[in-house]
């Protein structure tokens, strides 16, 4: 007979740690340890060298990606004009994925020109679609950010140049 | 000997069974069947070589097809809300459904009819009828879009509609049942001599499509069944087909086949408009709604007018007159030249046509047999061009081939007949499963037919398919009519009831057609051009929710400060600048359809929450890889609590 009496007690003790929260606090209730041990992966030799640093952190300068934009030599000079109408553009096209100041669900297009050329910038814009198919970074990239693909905004050629002559003021 | 004979005997039979087998392995099943399969098998990844545009009858929406492959590829709605689309449903396309008796969510979608330009078909848009609260629709064809509806005042089974003219300047619409005009409390019994069948001429601009009634012609109070325009020397007459000029009111099954010969009235619109363009007619006070949906605003709006110019038609010379044609005709169709008038008189087995050369002559002339209300009619023999004895029972609707040929539908005898104009012989007939009404050839109502394949469409089903217990799906045929017998190809089930259909070559349309609204000519009043714009506006218990979607999240997604008994309106833009990427939104518990938005375009829906709790919405149209994240919640309070809006996005 002791042991009902004790279920009953940890049935009671229960219930009250269940009513217990009146504050709906935000409290994580699944916890990995492989969630902890991101930092201290190590690199593992069997992949390719590019598999060790992510695809959004990675320096690709050299490749033009795949797409219609062959080779585009950028003035020294920024275009004001044309920086402020990229800027119009970004925000009403891409603002919904990318963010100035902080990765969203793309990657911030702040500093992209120290990562990746005006070729592939340009490219990415105009058909994501080949790229994301072709080109190893997009695809990367893609896995990066969750499989959240690109859209294409049916850029023009000027407009998407104009977007490139924003970043270079980012 | 009488072995001899016996044995010469079966040697006759033998040889008559073999010629017979052999026949049977000429025209037969193997050879044709993998050739018709070769005719409509349009392999995947390929397109079809038509348009078809078949009409759904009590579905009130118009659905496209591929010819010859029979495939559907989208349903339009017209008259109908469309869950599918949210049309009908969303705050914009409400107003498309308004009328003069207030909103309808349903009609009888009869007769689609393409526009044309000098008498061929130019693709721009396709207009058709509302059946039974008098309606004309245009839908556009670049968009597969409702553009426009207009009610028809005074008219009833607005059933001999929507027919164009040879350059579109009007879209006519004729009334199936006379009525007394203007409506008022009398007794049905004195129908006969008091009520009216007004046919109404609807111009159409030609820059933009808009339409306009301009006049009706207040006629006798027959049935206007069908009408089609004439093309070439006949263009600025129109042709509309009657039957109980008997003009009974009841037990109309008898009443109504009474009188051997009914009329083709003849009316020379052109006449019309310049008596009307010098100040003829008399305006009528009305009242019916006219709708139009603007493509930048992405929102239709009703206007209520309140007036309409009705024509006597005796009071313009020479410009009405009636046909004598037997039995009760329903088609009443034009062929390519615009010269023969084919008057089917659907409880006869024949076909009276009508030589709009003759009928001039016998104008000029006066030979007159006499006039009903006021208006001549012409003597039968003078304006017969010939009579198709066609051995078929029951029929109803005619097409052109472009090379001579005409083909009627049979209605009790279940099939269709290719006959030649002038000699009026019987080339060919083939039978349909089963009951065919209408038929369609692309082109087929124009100066230029596409005489490569008939659509044969039909009223009972049967056995043709797999059941579907007693409701089902009404059949249609594919013939080959390239050669000189037809064949038949394919058989598909269509959807509601098509009555009459309209086809076109693909290239007509296929380049043309629209694939986004591009955000940057979005004036829609509650679009939201980029995300930071995205907020929620409260003006007392109605709130705004100015909200954008891209792949795969909405903007915001968590809202918060709704009340119970408010209004809550969600505009929507779809920021989306790619081809067929739309989405689609639906909120728990709602009292409304999902809407479907379009690459570039805004939509509204309307909730009115109920019940406190946090309630999720999602995205209806699978968008991405992750349209299964792409919702969000909106916690709604008690009416009393003070919890201010507040609305976000990614934030902790």
């Amino acid at each position: 007979m002791k042991l009902p009496i004790k279920l009953l007690l940890l049935f009671f003790a229960a219930l009250l740690l269940s009513c217990g929260g009146k504050e709906e606090k935000k409290d994580d209730k699944i916890k990995l340890s492989s969630t902890k041990k991101e930092v201290q992966k190590e690199p593992e030799k069997s992949g390719s060298a590019s598999d060790e640093v992510p695809a959004s952190e990675r320096i690709t300068l050299d490749n033009k990606g795949v797409g219609e934009v062959k080779d585009l030599p950028l003035d020294p000079e920024i275009n004001q004009e044309m920086a402020a109408r990229g800027a119009e553009i970004f925000k009403t096209n891409c603002t919904a994925c990318h963010k100035t100041d902080k990765r969203f669900i793309g990657p911030s297009p702040k500093g992209i020109m120290e990562r990746r050329s005006p070729e592939w910038i340009m490219n990415m814009i105009l058909d994501p679609q080949l790229m994301v198919e072709q080109d190893r970074c997009a695809k990367d990239l893609l896995v990066e950010f969750n499989g959240a693909a690109m859209a294409n905004q049916s850029m023009t050629f000027e407009q998407a140049r104009d977007i490139l002559e924003y970043f270079r003021t980012l | 000997m009488k072995k001899i004979k016996y044995l010469f005997g079966s040697l006759v039979a033998l040889a008559v069974m073999l010629a017979g087998c052999n026949q049977g392995t000429n025209s037969g099943n193997g050879a044709l069947s993998s050739s018709a399969a070769e005719k409509v098998y349009v392999a995947p990844g390929e397109q079809d070589e038509f348009y078809a545009f078949l009409s759904g009858g009590y579905s009130g929406n118009l659905t496209v097809y591929g010819l010859p492959s029979g495939r559907m590829f989208k349903e339009i709605p017209v008259f109908s809300q469309f869950p599918t689309s949210g049309y009908g449903y969303s705050e914009e396309t409400k107003p498309m459904l308004n009328t003069s008796h207030g909103f309808i969510p349903w009609d009888d979608l009869h007769h689609p009819d393409i526009s044309q330009t000098n008498g061929e078909l130019d693709g721009r848009w396709i207009f058709v009828n509302g059946n039974n609260t008098p309606r004309i629709a245009r839908v556009s064809l670049k968009t597969f879009e409702t553009e426009e509806i207009i009610e028809i005042p005074n008219s009833a089974g607005n059933h001999s509609s929507a027919f164009i003219t040879e350059n579109t300047e009007y879209v006519i619409a004729g009334t199936r049942f006379s009525v007394p005009v203007p409506q008022r409390d009398m007794s049905i019994k004195e129908y006969k001599g008091n009520f009216k069948g007004a046919l109404s001429f609807i111009s159409v601009d030609p820059e933009n499509g808009r339409m306009d009634l301009k006049f009706q012609v207040m006629m006798p109070g027959f049935n206007y069944d069908l009408s089609h325009p004439g093309r070439g020397e006949s263009h600025g007459w129109h042709f509309f087909s009657t039957y109980n000029t008997e003009e009974a009111n009841s037990l109309m099954e008898v009443n109504s086949s009474q009188n051997d010969k009914d009329f083709i009235a003849a009316i020379n619109w052109k006449k019309i408009e310049e008596y009307v363009n010098n100040g003829g007619g008399t305006k009528m006070a009305t009242n019916y709604a006219h709708n139009v949906y603007d493509e930048h605003t992405h929102t239709g709006t009703s206007t209520m007018k309140n007036e309409v110019l009705t024509v006597d038609p005796t009071k313009v010379p020479d410009a009405v007159f009636f046909l004598p044609t037997p039995k009760s005709p329903h088609g009443c169709d034009v062929d390519p030249s615009g010269e023969y008038i084919i008057g089917a008189g659907k409880l006869s087995a024949d076909l009276t046509i009508h030589s709009f050369t003759k009928m001039l002559d016998a104008i000029a002339n006066k030979k007159f047999d006499g006039e009903a209300y006021g208006i001549p009619i012409l003597q039968y023999e003078d304006v017969m061009a010939g009579v198709v004895k066609s051995g078929g029972l029951g029929p109803l609707h005619t097409e052109f081939d472009g090379k001579g040929n005409a083909y009627t539908t049979f209605f009790i005898s279940s099939e269709v007949v290719k006959w030649e104009l002038g000699t009026w012989e019987v080339i060919d007939r083939k039978p349909t499963y089963y009951s065919v009404g209408h038929l369609m050839i692309p082109g087929g109502n124009s100066r230029k037919p596409f005489g490569k394949y008939v659509v044969a469409m039909n009223k009972i089903t049967k056995d043709r398919y797999l059941p579907t217990g007693p409701e089902m799906e009404h059949s249609a045929q594919i013939y080959d009519i390239s050669g000189d017998k037809m064949q038949l190809i394919y058989d598909f089930p269509t959807h509601g009831e098509p009555h009459y259909a309209a086809g076109c070559p693909a290239e007509l349309l296929a380049s043309n057609s629209q694939k986004i609204y591009r955000l940057d000519e979005n004036k829609h009043p509650y679009a939201v051009t980029n995300p930071s714009e995205a907020r929620v506006e409260r003006d007392g218990n109605v709130v705004h929710i100015y909200m954008s979607t891209i792949r795969s999240h909405f903007t915001p997604d968590n809202i918060e400060g709704i009340k119970v008994g408010d209004k809550v309106y969600f505009h929507i833009t779809n920021h989306e600048q790619d081809f067929d990427v739309p989405h689609g939104f639906s909120m728990i518990g709602q009292n409304t359809s999902e809407i479907l938005i379009m690459p570039g375009q805004t939509k509204t829906s309307l909730w009115e929450p109920k019940k406190v709790g946090v309630w999720p919405f999602y995205c209806t149209d699978f968008c991405s890889a992750l349209h299964q994240e792409m919702q969000g919640y909106v916690r709604v309070s008690p009416a009393s609590s003070n919890i201010e809006l507040s609305w976000s996005l990614g934030e902790d």
